[in-house]
């Protein structure tokens, strides 16, 4: 590890919103991992005769309208939010950085073109998208993984982009042309490497972003099928049943959403300061 | 100025053209095409070809793509066969409800972020600044359905204050029965005031920071009337470019709120549609929505340009 990832490591640790967001992921992470192998529960199966069970005993979240545990779908649900979202991170971020930054380093008219693109696919709205690719296939966590990243690889394509800009003129990226070596070369050895830090924290937000668009995917009746698990699907469920009085239906899969993004969210943040180059000083 | 425009306008077209690309393209995903996804899986290879033949899907995609251009720059956007409805005939059914909607959300969210923004920016780390930041750190994190339905329980459920659904009838019957769109209106301003706030607190803190600030410090003016007459208008401006990238995050916070609220607009139209894979109705949606989105930042640009020489004379030049 060189000195500049450790001073941001060390910045990172001193700053106290952003570990206190990295302490609610790791518990979030817990609990729906670790959680449903303590408190197993049957998701797979409806239990008409305990529907709508009000938090209790044997259901500490209650039960929803199939007589499922609450508190099992949220881990569940969890989970799928968590790996769709990191996956569609990391997917999003690693085609958009290298589409990006190839435009960038090519500069002119290639540049041009490849960002009137991603202006293109950028003014249709996401949601939108999204819905029309779910109703083409039916989803399942693969296909959501995939359409998230095909939606979400726009931003870090721009921002790769404006950095290659200014990359391509520096001494170091020219001498690679000078001595012969590809383009391909130029971007994957030196550009990349040097946007790193801004990928990084794109990636963070990415994540948060996914998280809520699985969330609401979910709630428009969209996501993942059951017997598959979601937090949009629990709310759903507690809008259709919204006069009965069910709270149970209603706070806890929102507040999982919510204490999710604000983690993640904290966590970007801090990153940000820690490796953007104007707090290091 | 109008070498900046007409920079702009030939981009805006260049991203229309891709636009429509990308849409025919869609068209072209529909599962066992177009013809296939619009007669139904029960259709005969019969009908299948007669419909093609009528549409001229059977022609090579060159004229095809031509000839839908022609039809949808003519307002023919295609046939619902489920509403048994013109698609165009829907839209102009709903897309007043919803810029009605997106408009009274977005004018009062800009109305109280603005001002929230500014008194955080100046207000820099002290309680009152901690505290907004908590809460609209909260807000953006939340997502606009659960919003609602927590607007729902509280003010419709246990208040009875507001109904849960929103009114029927056009924009102006609407008006007429504010009521019922308070909660639908409400939503929408909330979660975009969360990310406007930001924005301008982070606005205003950096122009706090420039050297005119310092300047008109030294030379006597008083917090007051530097915020008023200087920071003002600068951390402003930045706001109406957010104004148009923010577009489709609007638009999509919309078919939420539409959602949840039964409210009759183009998002829910949408929302219906592709729950009964109504695929013209959503390529038609789709079509309309980036229009308006790049029609939105064009404007957008040209308002911020008209408010900050330096930008146009940027742009005008590379």
């Amino acid at each position: 590890m060189n000195s500049r990832t450790l001073d941001a490591i060390a910045s990172f640790k001193q700053n106290r919103l952003a570990v206190t967001g990295l302490v609610l992921l790791c518990a979030m992470v817990l609990f729906c991992f670790v959680g449903p192998l303590i408190w197993p529960t049957d998701e797979i199966h409806t239990s008409l005769g305990d529907t709508f069970l009000p938090p209790g005993p044997g259901h500490p979240l209650g039960t929803d309208d199939l007589g499922r545990d609450v508190l099992g779908r949220i881990m569940l649900g969890g989970r799928i939010s968590l790996i769709v979202g990191v996956s569609a991170a990391l997917i999003a971020t690693s085609l958009g950085a290298l589409y990006g930054s190839l435009s960038g380093y090519l500069g002119g008219f290639v540049d041009s073109v490849l960002m009137r693109i991603v202006d293109a696919v950028i003014s249709i709205p996401t949601l939108f998208l999204l819905l029309f690719m779910a109703a083409l296939v039916t989803p399942s966590i693969g296909t959501l993984i995939a359409a998230i990243a095909l939606t979400s690889w726009l931003v870090p394509a721009r921002l790769v982009r404006g950095e290659a800009l200014g990359l391509r003129n520096l001494d170091f990226v020219r001498m690679v042309k000078v001595m012969g070596g590809s383009s391909f070369r130029a971007v994957t050895r030196h550009v990349l490497p040097n946007t790193v830090s801004t990928l990084i924290v794109n990636a963070t937000f990415q994540v948060a972003d996914a998280i809520l668009m699985i969330a609401t995917l979910s709630f428009l009746g969209l996501g993942p099928r059951p017997p598959a698990a979601s937090w949009g699907g629990v709310l759903s469920n507690g809008l259709q049943y919204e006069y009965s009085g069910y709270w149970w239906l209603i706070y806890p899969a929102g507040l999982a959403i919510v204490i999710t993004v604000v983690a993640i969210n904290l966590i970007g943040d801090g990153l940000r300061d820690a490796l953007s180059p104007r707090s290091a000083r | 100025m109008t070498r900046f425009i007409l920079r702009r306008v030939a981009q805006a077209l260049a991203v229309l053209l891709i636009v429509s690309f990308v849409v025919f393209g869609l068209l072209h995903a529909l599962p066992g095409g177009p013809a296939r996804a619009i007669l139904g899986p029960r259709a005969t290879e019969v009908a299948i070809a007669a419909f093609n033949h009528e549409n001229g899907f059977d022609l090579p995609l060159p004229q095809q793509y031509l000839r839908w251009l022609g039809n949808t720059m003519h307002g023919d956007l295609g046939f619902s066969y489920k509403r048994n409805a013109s698609v165009s005939s829907l839209l102009a059914e709903t897309v007043p409800r919803t810029l009605m909607l997106v408009g009274l959300g977005t004018l009062i969210a800009v109305l109280i972020a603005i001002p929230v923004g500014l008194l955080q920016g100046v207000r820099r780390n002290r309680p009152l600044d901690n505290a907004l930041t908590a809460i609209t750190f909260i807000l953006y994190a939340m997502p606009a359905f659960w919003l609602s339905l927590l607007l729902i329980d509280f003010f419709a459920v246990r208040k009875g204050w507001f109904p849960p659904e929103a009114p029927s009838g056009g924009p102006l019957q609407m008006l007429a029965n504010p009521s019922g769109l308070v909660l639908p209106v409400l939503t929408l301003s909330l979660v975009t005031i969360a990310s406007f706030s930001r924005y301008v607190r982070s606005s205003t803190v950096e122009q706090l920071e420039q050297d005119y600030v310092r300047t008109a410090r030294a030379k006597g003016l008083d917090s007051k009337g530097l915020v008023w007459h200087h920071v003002l208008r600068n951390a402003l401006s930045p706001v109406v470019t957010l104004l148009g990238l923010s577009l489709p995050w609007i638009l999509g916070g919309s078919l939420v709120v539409e959602a949840v609220f039964n409210f009759p607009g183009t998002g829910f139209l949408f929302w219906n549609a592709a729950q009964g894979e109504d695929y013209p109705v959503m390529l038609g949606v789709v079509l309309v929505v980036s229009i308006g989105t790049v029609v939105g930042s064009f404007l957008a640009d040209l308002g911020y340009a008209a408010l900050d020489p330096r930008v146009r004379d940027q742009i005008g030049q590379s």
